[in-house]
């Protein structure tokens, strides 16, 4: 708790020296979750910077995973699942009970570790998001929708052709691209991702990479990994957890080449994990 | 455990000889266990197999014939006096006439000789009660043949139906030889001819003479054994018996002497001749006499063309005499009889005459029934199933609930009938035997195979689906029913089409509220009284009629037909929706 706000106490700094706007986007203060009797969340603060991507990182069971599913209160369908603490996107507190979660989720979109496109067409994948909020008046904006977000997931040019066909009939790396331009259908604020490569060979890899990189002008990016290369390579700040704590928080840059904490630094050099 | 490393560790790797007598002997013993084992199995399918061909077999080498008919093509008479005496062609008057009575005139101007009252009643029996009313339909639609004459095709009574199918007797033809001279005096004729025209029937009868004096002699026997307690009542059989042996003895000891026909133990030894058919009553070396069942021709006297013919089955052990056979045979024989497709089985209603039963109402109470089942069953079950897989809050509750849904699974279906006598009829007062009732008890006695198959159905679909939906922002509700159902669906509707197998194999619940009445009329609606299949195939397995025998194997014909097509759905189901994701 207390290296934790040391280091969000920090945070500005380390924003403007990334070249970042100073305002954050998503705000976490004291969040905690307990799943039953597990404590697997502590006392986590950070700020999320708009328009730029903040990789997670740490060992399994760190706690990563469960602290970007709060960000779009994707663990309320977990019955056990516990958070307290405040997190805000905008100044908005997202717990509180007020708020509908389908208004944060279309504003917070997510991809997952494991591609899982409806069994649908790749049209109606697209499109279903936009249907459901009711973001298209008629069928050529809808048809306008659908084609913008495969072209910013990079997916167009292989997709035109087969809108019809069966969203799980493409590659792997097409599938989670289509997972991609179903998430930015709804134009959320943030895209949260988790893992969204670990199931993919290198050379999807690569293209959903390059496709983070391009999103980053447009979204605010939070994604999961268990590659810190993959970190280094698309992120402009890094998160490191470790047993449930954020153990460290900073630039991408400074993270890598120079941690604080004696942890992070055994665990980018490969020492534990 | 530690030994066992030590020693490991000391001896190191272990060295094996492939080929040493003992690692064969071994391999040898787990070649047998594994060839024991598929000798088990495969003993265990082929016994099964067998054990369904022969039920098939049984069933379908007694059913076949059910669906066959007999009818003969008759020339009615359509007097306008009989049927519509005022002319006016009011159809009122046109419905009540009696139809029937127009049937039986125009087969007895097929036989003019039967004069006899009785037998004009075996005559009319011929033919089933039912087929004036199919000249009825014939007339009320085209009312302008009142006046004419018309061949129709007339449905022949079970018993006749029966002997035509080759139930009932063999019937022997040989070539008679010789010249007779024949004596006509009224009912009765004498038969005259060489010294051994009759000697081969009389041979066959002196033969079986003997074979009942073994016989009798048989049943002596075993009643001298049981004479330790003879009373005055055995003694008195067996002085009969003795007798009676003595007497077969002493007449097939005999090859000359006449011998007189008795219709309870002896077939039935009749001769063609002028036309006619003689039934013999006594038979000589040379001569015979007998009665005449279809008329010779009045001025005959003399024949060398004619013909012995033997109803191997005793007059006394089958349904049909020899007089009934004798027509058939006739109507056969001018080729007016007919063996048609029974649609009337599967268009008329149950019925007293086994000829005229059909599954017309079975089969659409058993539709309505199911109909209600599914209307009660389907959007309970899968409503059911959604809240408990996906909204219901995981606690003890939930819990019971869960176990006794599984227990309500196992409970006899009688119980259930039982649940439905007292609820539906006792406490609501629903109509009795009626579509309604039984599908609502089915309803309830299926409804947890489809709670469970629907359960299982939606728990199948992998939980991403479901985060997906949740992603993009949808609600709890809208990612289940836009995503998981329609993806469950396939399981559900398998698990709701063996469900509703299951229910229209069913018969002991709708026992206990009534739906096994005998009804004639096809249900309508809901609320008409009904029975349903299985329920009509218990019901006919209980009548003595021969003809009904058939008509049960039959009925299970369609019962099992209808029970593959709804399987072979739900296999299909199955495999076509199978893993699309």
């Amino acid at each position: 708790m207390n290296s934790a706000s040391i280091l969000t106490a920090e945070a500005p700094n380390a924003a403007a020296s990334a070249g970042l706007a100073p305002e954050p986007k998503v705000v976490a203060r004291n969040v905690d979750v307990h799943y039953g009797e597990k404590h697997a969340l502590k006392a986590v603060s950070v700020d999320i910077p708009a328009r730029a991507v903040t990789a997670f990182i740490g060992p399994s069971g760190c706690g990563k995973s469960t602290f970007l599913r709060c960000i779009n209160r994707m663990n309320d369908t977990i019955s056990t699942c516990r958070v307290t603490g405040e997190i805000t996107i905008d100044g908005q507190d997202i717990y509180d009970p007020r708020l509908d979660v389908v208004l944060l989720r279309a504003r917070v979109g997510m991809v997952f570790q494991k591609p899982n496109p409806f069994p649908k067409t790749i049209y109606e994948n697209v499109a279903y998001g936009p249907r459901l909020h009711g973001l298209a008046s008629g069928k050529a904006e809808l048809d306008e929708i659908v084609e913008r977000s495969l072209r910013r997931a990079s997916l167009w040019e292989e997709a035109k052709d087969r809108l019809g066909e069966s969203g799980t009939g493409l590659s792997g790396g097409q599938q989670q691209r289509l997972c991609i331009a179903r998430a930015i259908a709804v134009s959320p604020e943030v895209i949260l991702m988790d893992e969204p490569c670990s199931a993919l060979d290198p050379i999807a890899t690569a293209k959903i990479e390059e496709l983070i990189d391009e999103l980053r002008t447009n979204f605010t990016i939070v994604i999961v990994t268990h590659s810190m290369q993959q970190a280094a390579r698309v992120s402009q700040r890094t998160a490191f957890f470790h047993l449930g704590t954020l153990v460290e928080e900073g630039a991408t840059d400074q993270i890598f080449t120079n941690p604080r904490d004696r942890r992070t630094q055994d665990y980018i050099t490969g020492r534990f994990g | 455990m530690t030994d066992a490393v030590l020693t490991f560790a000391q001896t190191g790797p272990r060295k094996v000889d492939f080929f040493s007598e003992e690692a064969m002997a071994r391999v040898q013993k787990r070649y047998r266990a594994e060839a024991r084992f598929k000798a088990y199995g495969l003993g265990a399918v082929v016994l099964a197999g067998i054990f369904v061909v022969i039920l098939l077999a049984d069933i379908v080498s007694k059913g076949l014939p059910a669906f066959f008919e007999h009818r003969i093509a008759l020339t009615v008479t359509l007097d306008a006096a009989k049927i519509d005496p005022e002319g006016k062609r009011d159809i009122e008057v046109l419905r009540a006439a009696d139809y029937q009575r127009l049937i039986y005139d125009g087969l007895r101007e097929e036989f003019p000789g039967v004069s006899d009252r009785r037998d004009r009643r075996k005559l009319e029996g011929l033919v089933s009660t039912g087929s004036g009313n199919d000249l009825r339909t014939l007339v009320l639609r085209n009312p302008s043949i009142i006046g004419q004459k018309t061949t129709l095709p007339v449905l022949l009574s079970d018993d006749a139906d029966l002997y035509l199918k080759g139930i009932g007797t063999r019937v022997e033809r040989a070539v008679g030889k010789g010249t007779l001279d024949i004596k006509q005096q009224g009912k009765t004729v004498e038969l005259v001819g060489s010294a051994g025209a009759f000697a081969a029937p009389l041979a066959d009868v002196k033969a079986r003479l003997k074979r009942l004096a073994s016989a009798t002699e048989f049943e002596l026997q075993g009643l001298s054994a049981a004479q330790a307690t003879a009373n005055a009542a055995l003694e008195a059989r067996r002085e009969d018996l003795t007798a009676r042996v003595k007497d077969f003895r002493q007449r097939s000891g005999d090859p000359a002497s006449a011998e007189t026909l008795d219709p309870a133990t002896m077939p039935s030894e009749l001769v063609e001749i002028a036309g006619g058919l003689v039934r013999l009553t006594e038979i000589a070396p040379g001569r015979a006499a007998g009665v005449v069942l279809l008329p010779l021709a009045a001025d005959a006297t003399r024949s060398d063309s004619w013909h012995r013919t033997t109803y191997t089955t005793p007059e006394s052990n089958r349904r049909i005499t020899d007089i009934e056979i004798a027509w058939l045979e006739s109507l056969r024989g001018r080729k007016l009889t007919e063996k048609g497709f029974a649609w009337r089985f599967f268009t008329n209603g149950d019925s007293r005459e086994p000829e005229l039963a059909g599954i017309r109402g079975a089969l659409i109470g058993s539709a309505l029934t199911l109909a209600v089942t599914l209307l009660f069953c389907l959007p309970i079950g899968v409503g059911a199933a959604v809240y408990l897989e996906e909204f219901a809050p995981k606690n003890r509750l939930t819990d019971i609930l869960e176990v006794n849904i599984n227990n309500l699974a196992a409970v006899p279906s009688i119980v259930f009938g039982l649940l439905g006598l007292a609820m539906f009829l006792n406490f609501f007062g629903l109509p009795r035997s009626a579509p309604l009732v039984g599908g609502l008890v089915l309803a309830l006695l299926v409804l947890p195979t489809i709670i469970i198959a629907s359960r299982a159905a939606l728990k199948a679909v992998p939980p991403s689906i479901k985060e997906a939906a949740l992603g993009v922002g949808a609600s709890h509700q809208q990612a289940i029913f836009h995503h998981v159902l329609p993806l469950a669906m396939p399981g559900i509707m398998t698990g709701t089409i063996i469900g509703m197998a299951h229910a229209l194999g069913e018969t002991a619940p709708l026992l206990m509220i009534g739906m096994v009445a005998f009804i004639v009329d096809i249900p309508q609606a809901i609320s008409d009284p009904a029975t349903v299949l299985p329920v009509q195939i218990y019901l006919w397995s209980d009548l003595p009629e021969v003809a009904f025998q058939a008509k049960t194997a039959a009925a299970i014909m369609v019962l099992l037909a209808f029970l593959f097509v709804m399987n072979g759905a739900a296999i299909l189901l199955r495999r076509r929706f199978e893993q699309r994701w």
